[in-house]
C-alpha cells in the first residue's frame, strides 16, 4: 500500500441532529444504491416482468367470458385489478430483499455513518419504484396487445401510474416492517403472501362485488385496494379523478404515517 | 474531563448482556488521542461487543462512554461523524463494485457528486484497488475486501478509527501491509482502537493494551508492562515419565523461583523465564536427579501465557464455551 496523504483529522464536532433536507438527500442516495443493485442483477426484476404477463393472460381468458360475457368487455374491469395485483406483489418483495440486505455487513456501516436513520429503509423502498414502473408498463402493454384501449387517454394513464406508484410505495412500508421484524427472508415471504392474498382477492379486482356474500361485501367495501381499483377504473376509463382516488391517497398517507415511524423504531433497536 | 483535550475514548462501567449472560461486564477504557490502543482477548471475551457499543451500534445496558467528549448514546449522530468503523465481516455491498461502494458511502458522508468521485479515486489508488475498481466485491479476495472496508472507513478522514480484528484471516504479507497502513493513519494524527487475538499484533502496533476476559478488563498497560507480568520468555518442558512430574516441578520452582504451571494433559510444565542462562542449571539439575525430558522449548510469551498468568485459565476453554453460546 502506498503512503497515504492523510490530512489532520477534523476538529469541529458535527451536529447531533439530521435535518429534513439531509434525510431526503440520504434517501435519494440510498435509492441510487438500490438502482445500482438492480442494474448489477437484473434478474431481480423477474417477478415484475413475467408475472404481470401471465396473470393478465390467465385472468382475461379464464374469467373474461364468465364475468363480463367476453374478453373485450372484461379488459377495462380486469386491467386495473391486475395492475394493483402486480404492483402489490412487487412491493411485497421489498420486505424479503430488505431482510436479505440487513443480514449483510453493509447495514452495520450504514448504522455507523452520520446519515438519516430512515434513509436505508426509505431509499430501498424508493428504488423499488422502478419495479412498479416495470410491472405497470408490462401489464398495460399486455392489455393493449389483447385489445385494451384506455378511454382516459394520456392524462388518465399518467394519473393512474402516479396513483399506483404512490399507493404501492405506501404499502411497501408494511412489507418493510415485516422485513425488519422477521428473522429470515423466507419467513418474510411467507407472511407477505398471507397479507397479499386477502388484500387483492377480497376486493373488486377480478369479480363484481354484488356476486359476493354480504359479510364479504362489507370487507371489500373497507378494503383500501377496492378504492384504489375504483379510482384506477375512473382514471383509465374516463380520465376522471374523484372521491375514490382521494380515499386511496388518504389511505396511503395514513399507512406511511403509521408504518414508517414504527418500522424505523424497530430498525433502530434491533441488532 | 477537560474540554480542551478530551480523551478519544472514555468508557466507565460498560455493561451489555445477551439473553441474561453478560458479554461485557463493567469495562473501563481510556484512550488518548493520537495513539493506538489494542484490546486483546480470545474469541467471545467481549471485544466486539465493547467496540460495537463505542461505535454506536449497540446501546449499553449500563455505564457510559464518550468519544472526544461526546456521549455515544445521547450524541450518537455527532459520534458517528467522528469515527470510522471496520468490522470483522466486511461491511461493504457485495453486489456492487469497489468504486460504486466508495462512491455511495462518500455521498452518504455528505459529499457532492464531484467530490465523491474524487475521494473514491484517491482511496482506490491508496489501497491498491484501482485495477479492481469496476469488479463486483463478491469476486474479491479476503485481503482486497478488508482493504476496501478500511478505505470505506476512512472516507471522511475520521479522527478515531475502530478496527475489529483487522488482520484475522489475512496472509502474513497482507497482514504486514495492514500494519503499515494503521501506523500511517496514526502518524497522520488519527487515533486507532483495534481489537485482536494476537499479542504479537498488539505488541507491534499498540501503545497501550487492555486485556479482556469474560467481559472484564483483567489487565491494562504498555506492551512491556504486560509482558513483564508474564515473564519475558516461557520455558516449556515435557517429562517422559509422568511419575516424575512432581519432582521436576519442585526442581523448576527451586531454580527459577516460580511455581511452573502444569498443562491439562499433566505432562507439560511451563514457567516464565527471566534469565535464559538458568536453563543450563536446570537441565543439569534434572539430569542429576535422573528425570528424563521428552522435549524442551523456550518461547516468547503468547496470548495463552498472558491469559494463563492473568486469569488462571486457558483462553481455549473460554472460546469453546462461547461458541456454544453463539450457536
Amino acid at each position: 500500500m502506498s503512503v497515504m496523504a492523510h490530512p489532520e483529522p477534523q476538529q469541529l464536532a458535527p451536529a447531533n441532529r439530521v435535518s429534513l433536507r439531509q434525510t431526503l438527500y440520504d434517501t435519494l442516495i440510498m435509492a441510487q444504491r438500490g438502482l445500482l443493485k438492480i442494474r448489477r442483477s437484473p434478474e431481480q426484476l423477474l417477478d415484475v416482468t413475467l408475472q404481470p404477463i401471465i396473470f393478465t393472460l390467465l385472468f382475461t381468458f379464464i374469467f373474461g367470458g364468465a364475468v363480463a360475457g367476453n374478453v373485450a368487455a372484461y379488459l377495462p374491469l380486469v386491467i386495473p385489478g391486475i395492475l394493483v395485483q402486480s404492483v402489490l406483489t412487487g412491493s411485497s418483495t421489498t420486505g424479503t430483499q430488505l431482510r436479505e440486505d440487513m443480514d449483510k455487513g453493509v447495514f452495520d456501516r450504514f448504522r455507523t455513518l452520520p446519515m438519516a436513520r430512515i434513509a436505508p429503509l426509505a431509499g430501498a423502498l424508493t428504488a423499488d419504484i422502478v419495479r412498479y414502473l416495470v410491472a405497470i408498463t408490462i401489464t398495460m402493454l399486455t392489455g393493449a396487445v389483447l385489445g385494451w384501449r384506455p378511454g382516459g387517454g394520456v392524462i388518465g394513464v399518467t394519473g393512474a401510474v402516479l396513483l399506483l406508484v404512490a399507493c404501492a410505495w405506501a404499502l411497501s412500508w408494511i412489507f418493510a416492517y415485516l422485513g425488519v421484524i422477521s428473522r429470515s427472508a423466507s419467513g418474510v415471504q411467507g407472511i407477505s403472501v398471507l397479507v397479499l392474498f386477502p388484500l387483492t382477492f377480497l376486493s373488486n379486482a377480478f369479480v363484481p362485488v354484488d356476486t359476493l356474500p354480504d359479510w364479504l361485501q362489507r370487507f371489500v367495501a373497507i378494503n383500501p385496494v377496492t378504492h384504489l381499483i375504483n379510482a384506477l377504473r375512473d382514471l383509465l376509463g374516463q380520465g376522471t379523478f374523484g372521491q375514490e382516488g382521494l380515499l386511496a391517497l388518504a389511505g396511503a398517507a395514513c399507512l406511511v404515517a403509521i408504518m414508517a415511524p414504527l418500522t424505523v423504531r424497530v430498525y433502530k433497536t434491533r441488532v | 474531563m477537560s474540554l480542551s483535550q478530551p480523551c478519544a475514548v472514555q468508557a466507565h462501567g460498560l455493561v451489555k448482556a445477551f439473553a441474561g449472560k453478560r458479554a461485557v461486564d463493567g469495562i473501563d477504557l481510556e484512550v488518548d488521542a493520537g495513539t493506538i490502543y489494542g484490546v486483546l482477548g480470545p474469541n467471545g471475551a467481549g471485544k466486539t461487543t465493547t467496540l460495537r457499543m463505542l461505535s454506536t451500534l449497540l446501546r449499553p445496558d449500563a455505564g457510559t462512554a464518550s468519544i472526544f467528549g461526546h456521549d455515544v448514546v445521547r450524541e450518537a449522530q455527532t459520534v458517528r461523524g467522528l469515527i470510522g468503523v471496520t468490522g470483522q465481516d466486511a461491511s461493504v455491498d457485495e453486489a456492487l463494485s469497489a468504486e460504486e461502494n466508495l462512491y455511495i458511502f462518500s455521498r452518504l458522508h455528505g459529499m457532492g457528486h464531484a467530490a465523491a468521485r474524487q475521494r473514491t479515486r484517491e482511496l482506490l489508488a491508496e489501497f491498491g484497488l484501482s485495477d479492481a475498481a469496476k469488479r463486483p466485491v463478491k469476486h474479491f479476495s479476503g485481503g482486497m475486501r478488508r482493504r476496501l472496508d478500511l478505505a470505506a472507513s476512512l472516507i471522511s478522514r475520521p479522527p478515531l478509527i475502530f478496527l475489529d480484528e483487522p488482520t484475522t484471516g489475512l496472509d502474513p504479507r497482507t497482514r504486514t501491509q495492514m500494519w503499515d497502513t494503521i501506523r500511517t493513519l496514526v502518524a497522520a494524527g488519527s487515533t486507532v482502537l483495534l481489537t485482536t487475538q494476537y499479542l504479537d499484533e498488539a505488541d507491534q502496533l499498540a501503545g497501550r493494551i487492555g486485556v479482556i476476559d469474560r467481559g472484564r478488563l483483567v489487565a491494562e498497560g504498555t506492551p512491556d508492562q504486560l509482558k513483564d507480568t508474564v515473564g519475558a520468555r516461557t520455558l516449556q518442558i515435557t517429562v517422559t515419565d509422568r511419575s516424575q512430574v512432581a519432582r521436576a516441578r519442585a526442581t523448576i520452582a527451586r531454580l527459577l523461583g516460580v511455581e511452573p504451571a502444569l498443562s491439562p494433559e499433566q505432562s507439560e510444565l511451563s514457567a516464565p523465564l527471566t534469565d535464559t542462562s538458568l536453563v543450563t542449571d536446570l537441565l543439569i539439575a534434572l539430569r542429576t536427579q535422573g528425570i528424563e525430558i521428552g522435549s524442551l522449548a523456550v518461547q516468547k510469551p503468547t496470548l495463552d501465557d498472558v491469559f494463563l498468568t492473568l486469569t488462571g485459565h486457558n483462553p481455549a476453554e473460554e472460546s469453546a464455551e462461547d461458541e456454544d453460546l453463539a450457536a
